[in-house]
């Protein structure tokens, strides 16, 4: 076991105001059982889960209430003890209406757990998937995709490396930090249930050079693991928690276009999503709760919080102390990926790392101003694309060329907009450059 | 789910939600101050007519540009400071004997004709500056070439003709060689003199060590990048020095060629002007040379009249990037490295 810096760093990338102080400091705490708790049956990406139960029943914590739906989707399960009062439609943080159920909760500490794998060094790699699976775990990063159908890559693709993303690049979140810190042995452990069942050789803990507290975090768990792993530390910088970016930077591998990290022998997950994994393996619970930093300069006292799936950003606004001062923006998630909300009254799902609160200084106003050409944002895209160029063919409504120069090749982490001095909406036009794509090749299929 | 509230009402926008601060404006204000040091090299070599040249294009660029918005009735440009910038570039590139009449008509078409009417910044494919110059070399040919006394001629009052004194170096030299007469010797004094700025030629380009300053001041602040004139400087010396070295007799030693004629201008100030010149870095170097190699050709062929060569250098490369442009785009992540 060894501590390494990264090898490579991936071309481009930011420098933004990480503002982590604001909140890094705070242990976890546990948020108070919220009154009703408004579960969305859509926190993965695919499928809506599908209702198991009805207006009237009452559910355990732990009892699956929705089941999986699909190949690409994942089940919901109750994430605390009450009485379905509805299943109806509730507005979630992409501003998409998602079927959700409504629980009343009774306050009763009762769990419905899973069979545990006590053992699991020594259980069937299949049955392991099937359970994590049927835990509803999902990468809990922020794209949701479902671990089951991650940890099953086919046979042709070995997997030799996997890759535990604590590199968190996104700023104010703290999320995944609290958790290197205050869970290293079961994110230890859940790493390790990852490593067996893909069987792969390499394992490799990604963490940026500003949290060296969690570094250390780290090395201290993974010191007695066996074989070959080592804590690989990050240069701070944003995308460094982007997926592509990351397998770049610890092992010097492209993901080809429109390929996944399979394709190189990679499987990167968070390190959040390894504590979930810990959980369900090691003790039968499945994915209903999960750690959200409460932050920004618009909140009481930012906080890390233990909360339920389903809770009413209002509810983690109250434990926080309330707002403070004028609030011009409210995000789920971070500042540069996150999604702006209108309101409190929209639940958190499996993939809420956080809940961003700001004021208007904190707040930037993008106008569609001529593109100067300067070529910041081609230094700064870690995709190697031209978003200025991208921009100006969508805003053209040319999205045949704007597919051409690569546009479905954008992950929208937002660097280029960041850098424009003409402050103008790149990633926006990107956004509606790929729903136009994707709309019009959905359209072809039929 | 209904908001509460009137109050529970945020804004709504795609991400990122923070910004890194910077501006077109806070660009434009750093070009500006980048240029304040060769402002005061003119004034201090070309006393008032630096003052008046400037404050005339200066003025009237701004005059243009709130003109012509008023005309397209769109918002109000003066505050990006772009035509300040234009107005500035082009008074460096004008004589000091100018009359100001004709300095306030290349400003008018600076403007007008060469930013507002393609619509403004962002979509000139030429450098405003550099358009009015080129109008200005054409409409008033006469005006614009020809040059006061400075002291750097009265040092070489012993050996020129009486003609040759109202020139620049490189006019001078030009002509000297065009002639059939060996290249003149110039005192070791006079690199010197070159770099502080004390030789003829248009007020704001004589200066490499007043512009070096606002350059090193720019590449601190990133507003430029190293590639454009890096590649157009050295391009320019090798080239010389290979003709210096083949004949050097017949031929302008490469120090002269970099010191003189508005390349130090030209390489920081005007060929890096964003819009129109490539966005990738490898564009940059290609558009660097291209100016470089153009640039000696103008000065270097005999046959041609014209001593100078820059302005019309970038003007040339300025029409070749959108081509550079997509020709140099970066790989992108994951597809296959080209052998």
């Amino acid at each position: 076991m060894q501590t390494t810096p990264s090898p490579f760093t991936f071309c481009g990338g930011i420098h933004p105001s990480y503002n982590k102080e604001l909140s890094s400091g705070s242990p976890i705490r546990e948020l108070p059982l919220p009154a009703r708790l408004v579960v969305p049956l859509s926190q993965h990406l695919g499928a809506p889960a599908k209702p198991v139960v009805k207006v009237g029943d009452t559910v355990t914590a732990g009892q699956l209430i929705a089941e999986q739906n699909g190949f690409i989707s994942a089940p919901v399960h109750a994430p605390a003890c009450g009485k379905v009062s509805a299943i109806d439609e509730t507005l979630t943080a992409s501003g998409r209406p998602c079927a959700a159920i409504t629980i009343e909760t009774d306050g009763s500490q009762e769990w419905h757990l899973l069979p545990t794998f006590p053992d699991w060094q020594n259980a069937d790699r299949k049955e392991l998937i099937a359970h994590i699976g049927a835990a509803g775990i999902v990468g809990m990063g922020g794209a949701g995709f479902p671990t089951r159908v991650k940890l099953s890559p086919p046979a042709d693709k070995p997997i030799d490396t996997v890759i535990l993303n604590g590199a968190e690049c996104e700023p104010y979140l703290t999320s995944d930090h609290r958790m290197m810190l205050e869970f290293a042995h079961e994110i230890r452990t859940g790493a390790e249930i990852i490593r067996h069942i893909l069987g792969a050789k390499t394992m490799r803990i990604a963490i940026e050079d500003n949290k060296p507290d969690a570094i250390s975090a780290m090395e201290k768990a993974f010191a007695s693991i066996g074989g070959d792993v080592a804590v690989t530390v990050l240069h701070t910088s944003y995308p460094q928690g982007s997926e592509k970016q990351q397998i770049y930077s610890v092992t010097g591998r492209e993901v080809p276009r429109g390929g996944l990290p399979m394709d190189v022998g990679c499987v990167v997950e968070n390190v959040s999503t390894a504590f979930a994994v810990c959980d369900a393996v090691v003790h039968g619970r499945p994915l209903v709760r999960r750690v959200i930093a409460v932050t920004g300069d618009a909140i009481q006292q930012p906080s890390n919080l233990l909360a339920p799936c389903g809770t009413l950003y209002s509810d983690l606004v109250a434990a926080c102390g309330g707002l403070r001062g004028k609030v011009a923006k409210v995000i789920s998630g971070g500042p540069m990926m996150g999604f702006a909300v209108g309101s409190l009254a929209i639940p958190t799902g499996k993939t809420a790392s956080g809940l961003l609160l700001l004021s208007t200084g904190k707040v930037s106003c993008y106008t569609s101003q001529a593109c100067i050409s300067c070529g910041r944002c081609v230094d700064a895209c870690p995709m190697r694309l031209s978003p200025s160029e991208l921009s100006q063919c969508i805003e053209a409504d040319d999205i045949e060329s704007a597919s051409q120069i690569a546009l479905m090749d954008c992950i929208e982490c937002g660097s280029c907009a960041f850098v424009c001095p003409a402050r103008r909406p790149l990633v926006h036009h990107m956004r509606r450059g790929k729903a136009i794509v994707m709309a019009q090749r959905s359209a072809a299929k039929k | 789910m209904k908001p509460e509230s009137p109050s529970d009402l945020y804004i709504v926008s795609s991400s990122p939600h923070t910004h890194s601060g910077e501006s077109v404006e806070r660009i434009m204000l750093d070009v500006v101050i980048a240029l304040v040091p060769a402002f005061l090299a003119a004034c201090w070599f070309f006393r008032l007519d630096a003052l008046r040249l400037t404050v005339a294009c200066v003025v009237t660029c701004l005059l243009t540009e709130w003109l012509c918005r008023k005309a397209m009735k769109r918002a109000s440009s003066l505050s990006d400071l772009s035509a300040v910038v234009t107005g500035l570039l082009l008074a460096f590139n004008l004589p000091p004997a100018l009359p100001l009449w004709m300095a306030v008509a290349g400003s008018v078409f600076a403007i007008a004709i060469a930013k507002q009417v393609f619509g403004g910044l962002g979509y000139n494919p030429f450098n405003p500056a550099l358009a009015g110059r080129a109008f200005m070399l054409i409409s008033f040919t006469g005006a614009m070439t020809t040059w006061s006394q400075s002291a750097w001629m009265r040092k070489l009052a012993g050996t020129a003709t009486e003609a040759l004194t109202t020139a620049t170096p490189l006019g001078y030299a030009k002509e000297a060689l065009k002639a059939g007469q060996p290249m003149p010797v110039f005192e070791t004094g006079l690199i010197s003199d070159f770099f502080l700025g004390n030789m003829n030629g248009c007020i704001g380009e004589t200066s490499a060590l007043a512009l070096l300053i606002g350059a090193a001041y720019l590449l601190y602040r990133k507003v430029i990048s190293w590639h454009i004139p890096v590649a157009y400087l050295l391009s320019v010396a090798v080239y010389a020095a290979v003709l210096h070295i083949v004949s050097p007799a017949t031929s302008i030693p490469p120090l002269f060629h970099v010191l003189s004629g508005g390349l130090i201008l030209g390489a920081f100030f005007m060929a890096t002007d964003m819009v129109t010149s490539p966005v990738t870095k490898r564009g940059m170097l290609v558009f660097g040379v291209g100016c470089g190699v153009i640039t000696m050709l103008i000065r270097t062929v005999k046959t041609g009249a014209y001593p100078e060569g820059v302005s019309f250098a970038i003007l040339i490369m300025n029409a070749f990037t959108p081509l550079i442009n997509r020709a140099t785009r970066n790989r992108v992540f994951g597809s296959k490295k080209k052998a």
